[in-house]
């Protein structure tokens, strides 16, 4: 498959603002102005945005902890997100959610959940919600390894294939729970590659490579419009960062210098540039520029935020219901 | 089915209705279904899932025939997998369903519950109310025929402990029927835990669509001496309990609390405020449970009421034993109701004749100085 120019370089777009935007947050973290545990998916971007691509603004997606990647590739307000970071009244959650709990209604972003697993089979819900009111629409659940771990993975993936719903689970395996590697934790791999192709179409990709994710997303998203039920794809990644928190996490021992490095010569962001710019798709002038109108954005987003006024204590109950 | 050994049916009191548009009795199991068959017929979004939904006993005849009715696509089986059903529950109903989530029995809620109190009861607030999830699940208690430990349990007051969950408990066929509809209305998690004895009753039940608002109690009984605060089945006994009392000249006042959160904390203290003491009653354990929030709720706002000491009637704090003179030894009933309300009236003229006595000599003693204005 041939991707167009135009799509390529917003996929590296994409990719490139996630990682700025992460960056910032990351210089800016230790300054204890965001109250709030972040989870940086630095060197995981391409999983985020070579899926998103597929999806409208009328889709859903299902998110985790780490989900700055998922809410931005998705469309979600950049303001909101980082006045969510600074925990104020103007943040996607109103202050009440923090880092782990993004929401963006109006590009489909239902509510990311910071229990491992969770956001698996609300995600499976909401492909049941399109089905049921027969509309043209997919949701993509993201989760880690770790959410791999959990049961609730194999009971709604049983679910969706035997209801075939239009759903996609992404499998962002970056390898790590917390400071558990996956070969502590996993026999082999994972069992859903196993099933028979006519229940599921399975893939494994390299997930640091936006084009093998954005190719398969492809398939993927055009089987659940077309009401052939569920897929998953899992694409192998790396956590670069820590489990939570600004900075390596390489000094605690728990993986060597070598591996981490090894991985920062792949990444997906680094390596697409590279990609475009031998193909002469895009030039140094233009990513300069691409660059330079991301990081205003950016700046304007922390004002925002900054200046944002935080929730008043007299409001602590509300939106405990609906009313 | 063994189920017809344990308890005959009998017809509901009557508890004087102002509306009496209608002298239709029902099943309480017929009341439930009911109010099912009218939501799904007025609301598209609505739907009925749930393991065994669409099988021939049809959930104790609750949801029996609705998959003929309006067909397989909205009224369907699950897998047993509680704990995906009910975040694949939770997540339809944020994207736009009106799920009604059927569980055999609220044990196996307890697998479920990483998506109803993680998920389900915490995501309109923990996104500052950008999504709601109008979500309905049910639970029927399980008592008797050796149902032991694992298939009885009645852990609403586990559930009355979550933010965000509403928790309701009917006792009366009318009521089954209108709170169940309101439940499905509500933009939020409601829990409607049912009990396997309330579906021998037979009660009045309007056929049109009503609705018991949610978060409001009821008066079964007036009554001037002693109040009786009663949750589900033991309403009855609590009623059935006064009816007895008044033989012996003793006026109680039963509440029947229909939801437990939110609280109707207005008609506990409102009837103690009147008779200065207080029986409460659940189904379910003592420690940590419904019993002992209404007694908190009274000992912090009511306790200038009190004539008397809070008195607790509650399962006993172990698991419920199958084997049958165990289970009658494990569930309280009427008399253990009439045995507190006759105890505590005692201590209540009693104390509150020492009370007078002890309260006269400690100001006298120059205690209230001890205390700062």
């Amino acid at each position: 498959m041939k991707i167009p120019q135009e799509i390529q370089i917003r996929l590296l777009r994409e990719m490139l603002r996630i990682r700025l935007v992460q960056l910032k947050i990351e210089s800016l973290y230790p300054l204890d102005e965001m109250k709030t545990p972040v989870h940086l998916c630095i060197g995981q971007e391409a999983l985020a945005v070579g899926v998103c691509a597929h999806l409208t603004r009328e889709d859903y997606i299902s998110s985790n902890h780490r989900g700055h990647g998922h809410y931005l590739a998705k469309g979600g307000d950049l303001n909101r997100l980082i006045a969510e970071l600074y925990c104020r009244e103007t943040g996607c959650s109103k202050g009440r959610g923090g880092s782990m709990h993004l929401v963006d209604r109006s590009v489909g972003h239902m509510g990311s959940s910071a229990i491992v697993g969770g956001g698996i089979p609300i995600g499976t819900g909401l492909g049941l919600s399109i089905q049921m009111q027969k509309k043209n629409r997919v949701c993509v659940v993201f989760f880690s390894d770790g959410a791999a771990d959990e049961g609730v993975l194999y009971e709604s993936v049983n679910f969706a294939v035997f209801k075939r719903l239009p759903v996609v689970y992404v499998y962002e395996n970056n390898q790590f729970s917390v400071c558990s590697p996956i070969s502590a934790r996993q026999a082999g791999e994972n069992i859903f590659h196993s099933i028979a192709p006519h229940l599921m179409l399975t893939r494994k990709v390299d997930g640091n490579s936006v084009l093998e994710v954005y190719e398969a997303a492809g398939v993927a998203v055009d089987r659940a419009r077309e009401g052939l039920g569920p897929s998953f794809i899992e694409g192998k990644t790396y956590r670069i960062r820590g489990h939570a928190g600004a900075g390596s996490d390489v000094h605690l021992g728990y993986r060597s210098r070598e591996e981490l490095a090894a991985w920062e010569s792949r990444c997906p962001v680094a390596s697409f540039r590279h990609h475009l710019l031998a193909e002469s798709w895009i030039s140094e002038e233009s990513l300069a520029e691409m660059e330079k109108m991301i990081n205003a954005e950016i700046e304007e987003a922390f004002r925002f935020a900054q200046e944002s006024p935080l929730p008043c204590g007299e409001d602590l109950l509300q939106y405990l219901y609906r009313e | 089915m063994p189920w017809s050994k344990i308890k005959p049916e009998w017809n509901e009191p009557d508890f004087l209705r102002e509306s009496r548009e209608s002298q239709r009795i029902l099943s309480y199991a017929e009341a439930v279904r009911e109010a099912l068959d009218q939501a799904l017929a007025l609301d598209s979004r609505v739907f009925v899932m749930g393991q065994g939904v669409d099988d021939p006993a049809g959930m104790f005849g609750t949801t029996l025939n609705l998959h003929k009715k309006f067909g397989p696509g909205r009224v369907f089986d699950t897998p047993l997998a509680e704990t995906a059903l009910m975040g694949v529950a939770t997540g339809a109903a944020i994207g736009g369903m009106r799920p009604v989530y059927f569980h055999n029995r609220p044990d196996f809620l307890l697998l479920a519950m990483d998506q109803l109190v993680n998920h389900a009861s915490k995501w309109c607030y923990m996104f500052g109310g950008e999504v709601n999830v109008p979500l309905t699940v049910w639970a029927c208690i399980g008592r008797g025929w050796g149902s032991g430990a694992q298939h009885s349990q009645a852990l609403q007051g586990l559930f009355m402990h979550i933010p965000g969950l509403k928790v309701i408990m009917p006792s009366s066929c009318y009521d089954a029927k209108g709170l169940f509809l309101s439940a499905i209305a509500d933009p939020n998690p409601v829990l409607v835990l049912e009990h396997r004895h309330n579906f021998k009753h037979r009660g009045l039940v309007p056929p049109h669509l009503y609705q018991v608002p949610i978060g409001k109690g009821v008066l079964r009984k007036r009554g001037k001496d002693i109040t009786f605060v009663a949750v589900s089945y033991m309403v009855m006994e609590a009623y059935r309990a006064a009816e007895d009392l008044a033989q012996e000249g003793i006026e109680a006042e039963v509440i029947d609390l229909r939801t437990l959160r939110p609280l109707d904390e207005e008609i506990i203290l409102f009837s103690v405020a009147k008779t200065g003491c207080m029986v409460v009653i659940d189904c379910g354990w003592k420690t940590g449970g419904v019993t002992a929030e209404i007694s908190a709720l009274v000992a912090e706002k009511g306790m200038e009421f009190l004539k008397a000491p809070i008195w607790r009637i509650t399962c006993p704090d172990v698991p419920t034993p199958a084997g049958h003179t165990l289970e009658e030894a494990f569930y309280p009933g009427k008399q253990e109701i009439i045995t507190a309300a006759r105890e505590l009236l005692g201590r209540k003229r009693q104390i509150h004749g020492e009370k007078s006595e002890n309260l006269r000599s400690w100001q006298s003693d120059g205690h209230r100085s001890s205390h700062p204005a």
